[in-house]
């Protein structure tokens, strides 16, 4: 039996797949993080060193994780949109990037508000911190050049090379970052030696897990109203029920 | 034979650009003039204490720099786009890289060289040692081209947008924030008395990546923007 692996690569049967999988992801998405947060604020125990304060760490990992993952996953659609000359991976670029410079600023907000408690200040020159904040820049970036070119196949060709250009430099702006911190003075805080409550363990996985699906579904719903708007001029478009009604 | 027509291509596009940019003088002192000044505002901004003010210089000079680079770069391109000889460069037989190395070249020359020259100057007004400075001329020479070389691939991409200027900023100045961590971070580390050669290896690291990457990027982005 043949498959066709490039039968969801078109636009016009995304769309349909696309429509079909949101509701169960943003469903799961939502019990999950239910379940993820009733673990975090009432099973898990407080932390015989941060106090309640550590619980901003359920949000505040997955967020991080993903505002990098993110952009790798972007970049990495970009590449192919790039190379293959395919519309859905440069629409997927472009529909993950806010996504992504969302999680950014969730990140780096949620840590100035564990930062405060703990260190006393908002802000920290932290290695982490501040590649961090670089990322959300070149979120911002990519954002900025895609909406600033009305041609969209400009738009998304321009905005793919410096996505990628991004992401050849992320290693070596992280790297400068933590060179450059720790030349300056030691690391501020460690992690290492406290192993953590299984309950804890639990809630952060599921919060990752969480985070994921809701991800997932908001790009795949950003991903149809980009459908929508670009190929609004074809006929498989005006012939879509929500289109016609 | 190939070899010495390449290095003639550039040669020449090196030369047509010097040539452009002194029929323009007003353009390369305006940037000059912009580093001398956004410098001059520091010590107006937080103090005239010498000793504060050695600590902060050459991050400040260095930040200057790095905008101070960022205000020509939009010239890169533009006026050969403009007036369509970007297009007959794009459908010469020879190598797009190797022109935009050229022109790349030609920019540092016109905008980087007269900043680090200039530098040492700035240097002495916020009370830098002699040894500080010669740091940072060294780290400014292995630098500025970085920046050039980086700032080539936004000018490629924002090519003809509104508001080029500032996006062009907005997508080319986190991508520069390593050279200015090592570059500022030399002059500092020789003031502690500490090693400079890792820093400055590193940015010769980056100033080879940039020469072998950048061009070919940009030449892409081009095309890209051109199409």
């Amino acid at each position: 039996m043949a498959i066709n692996w490039f039968k969801y690569s078109a636009p016009t049967t995304f769309y349909g797949l696309a429509g079909k999988l949101i509701p169960w992801f943003a469903i799961f998405a939502a019990i999950l993080f239910a379940i993820g947060l009733y673990i975090g604020f009432f099973v898990a125990p407080v932390d015989a060193q941060q106090g309640e304060f550590y619980r901003i760490i359920f949000i505040h990992v997955p967020a991080s994780i993903l505002s990098m993952f993110l952009y790798m996953i972007m970049a990495g659609y970009a590449a192919l949109g790039l190379i293959f000359n395919t519309r859905l991976s440069a629409m997927m670029a472009s529909a993950i990037a806010p996504t992504g410079a969302l999680f950014a600023l969730i990140s780096l907000w949620t840590g100035a508000l564990w930062g405060k408690p703990m260190w006393g200040a908002w802000w920290m020159w932290d290695a982490r911190m501040t590649s961090e904040l670089i990322l959300l820049f070149l979120y911002l970036g990519f954002i900025a050049l895609h909406a600033s070119i009305d041609d969209p196949r400009r738009a998304d060709r321009a905005a793919a090379l410096l996505a990628i250009v991004g992401s050849v430099n992320v290693p070596i702006i992280y790297f400068s970052v933590k060179w450059w911190n720790t030349l300056h003075q030691g690391a501020t805080i460690k992690f290492g030696g406290t192993s953590m409550h299984v309950a804890m363990q639990q809630s952060l996985f599921i919060m990752m897990l969480a985070c994921w699906l809701y991800a997932i579904a908001v790009v795949l719903a950003r991903v149809r109203s980009i459908i929508l708007e670009r190929e609004r001029n074809t006929t498989w478009i005006n012939d879509l029920q929500e289109v016609r009604s | 034979m190939k070899k010495s027509t390449m290095l003639g291509l550039l040669v020449l596009v090196i030369r047509r650009d010097l040539i452009l940019a002194m029929r323009r003088r007003a353009d390369v002192l305006t940037t000059l003039v912009f580093f001398v000044m956004v410098v001059s505002l520091f010590p107006l901004g937080v103090g005239p204490e010498l000793s504060m003010l050695r600590k902060m210089a050459p991050g400040v000079l260095w930040v200057a720099a790095l905008l101070a680079s960022m205000l020509s770069l939009g010239r890169l391109f533009l006026a050969d786009y403009l007036d369509g000889t970007l297009e007959q460069m794009m459908l010469a037989p020879q190598s797009l890289s190797m022109l935009v190395l050229g022109k790349m070249t030609a920019h540092w020359m016109v905008s980087g060289l007269p900043l680090v020259l200039m530098a040492p100057v700035l240097g002495l007004q916020f009370d830098m040692a002699g040894q500080a400075l010669g740091v940072l001329i060294i780290g400014l020479l292995l630098g500025t081209p970085i920046l050039s070389m980086i700032g080539a691939i936004g000018a490629a991409l924002t090519l003809g947008l509104r508001g080029g200027g500032v996006l062009l900023s907005l997508l080319v100045l986190p991508l520069c924030i390593p050279v200015l961590i090592f570059g500022a971070g030399a002059v500092e580390a020789i003031s502690s008395g500490l090693s400079i050669v890792s820093h400055l290896s590193l940015l010769g690291a980056m100033l080879v990546l940039a020469l072998v990457f950048t061009p070919w990027v940009t030449a892409h982005a081009l095309r890209i923007s051109m199409e």
